[in-house]
């Protein structure tokens, strides 16, 4: 036990001396927020999701992501997926490319960022990055032979309204999704709340501090399709957040989500780390122009 | 030069701030726990673009310049907030108020206090 400790004071001490400046990041992982990564920085994250299954192996699906401040007002992010599924495989399950831009240059009491996202994803893709249309549980209890079969091209686009009060980040996220090989459109929705644990600083220099907490609740899930508008056999979870941002640039998330119906998986276990790195950019037009 | 230019741009981002934005006072004004926490969070958030002495970069202005330290503090805390998308100063929004008053606190103190251990 006392092994364990040790090894874990000396992965939280390294975490908390790399280099690197920071963001302030919020809790969401499903939610997205008005606030754009910074020009220059590149953010580095892994998000696993384990999901309780019905009827299949229990599955651990995650995400890769790279995201990158382009401009102050336009931030791209790449993404590469995969999963494994208990009593079945361990597959890659595709890729995505998104962007989100910022329409209005200055801070409003609702902030709207729009947002689009080409998929090349297959079948066996489970990290429910976001629940649309008629998603539900029973999808991810196909084989991941079978799964896999299904290529999908999807366009998903969003339409993020942010507002921040009193230190209090409220967002909500409307979800348009088609798979270009089909005619339907498929809706969904993501709300998020969050809050820093402290407003102020304290004056020196801290780890487990209040103020590098933050703590909420998401709510997501699908609204059917164009032909079959509404919640009947949809999907809707409700996940708690907490992330904690060390000084260092490293952000650690955590959000146990539960199902909110029978289509739902009952419970869902996401985590995540990030690094960001501050001006990503400038580093490499450097090195390519061989300049120190 | 390059130092020239970026304290004018500085001055130019500084004069754009809204005129209502100027009247607030900073609540944290002389507090010297905030002069240091300020410190803090310009080491943590600013530093990289601005410069760990807050001399300015290739990209920013100087943070240590007379323009700032004669600026109306609600100013200062309109272009944290808001930044300077287009000009490449993210928005600052995501940090509380506190924290960003915090920042204004100490970009304005006439005897900032060393960096902390």
């Amino acid at each position: 036990m006392k092994l364990k400790l040790n090894f874990m004071f000396i992965i939280l001490g390294g975490l908390a001396a790399l280099p690197g400046g920071a963001g302030a990041e919020t809790p969401y992982f499903v939610t997205y927020d008005h606030h754009l990564e910074e020009p220059g920085a590149l953010e580095i994250a892994v998000n696993p999701v384990y999901a309780k299954q019905r009827g299949a192996g229990d599955f651990l699906a995650g995400w890769t992501e790279f995201e990158y401040g382009v401009k102050g007002w336009w931030t791209m992010e790449f993404y590469l997926t995969g999963q494994t599924t208990r009593l079945d495989s361990t597959l890659f399950t595709g890729t995505r490319w998104e962007n989100r831009f910022r329409p209005l240059m200055r801070e409003h009491r609702i902030n709207p960022v729009l947002y689009v996202e080409i998929e090349r994803i297959n079948g066996a893709d489970k990290i429910m990055r976001g629940v649309v249309g008629h998603d539900g549980e029973a999808d991810h209890a196909e084989p991941n032979r079978d799964a896999r079969e299904e290529i999908k091209n999807e366009i998903e686009t969003k339409l993020i309204l942010s507002s921040n009060f009193k230190g209090w980040n409220i967002a909500e996220n409307l979800i348009a999704e088609k798979n270009l090989a089909e005619t339907a459109w498929e809706f969904g929705y993501a709300v998020g709340i969050s809050r820093p644990l402290a407003l102020a600083a304290r004056p020196d220099p801290c780890l487990l501090c209040p103020e590098n907490f933050s703590a909420g609740v998401e709510v997501y899930g699908g609204l059917g399709t164009h032909e079959a508008f509404g919640f009947r056999d949809t999907s809707h979870y409700l996940g708690l957040l907490l992330a904690w941002d060390l000084p260092s640039g490293v952000a650690l998330r955590v959000s146990p989500a539960f199902g909110l119906n029978d289509n739902s998986h009952r419970v869902l276990l996401r985590w995540g780390v990030s690094y960001e790195i501050p001006q990503f950019g400038r580093a490499v037009r450097r090195a390519f122009r061989g300049r120190p | 030069m390059l130092r020239f230019a970026m304290a004018a741009l500085g001055a130019a981002l500084l004069v754009r701030a809204e005129a209502r934005a100027a009247d607030s006072a900073n609540p944290y004004g002389g507090n010297t726990d905030a002069v240091r926490a300020g410190r803090k969070l310009v080491a943590r958030h600013c530093a990289s673009c601005h410069g760990e002495d807050g001399r300015g970069g290739r990209s920013a202005p100087p943070l240590d310049s007379v323009a700032v330290r004669r600026a109306a503090a609600g100013d200062l805390f309109w272009l944290l907030t808001n930044g300077d998308l287009r000009a490449g100063m993210p928005s600052w929004s995501n940090l509380p108020d506190a924290r960003r008053w915090q920042i204004v606190a100490f970009l304005q103190s006439p005897d900032p206090p060393p960096p902390a251990p």
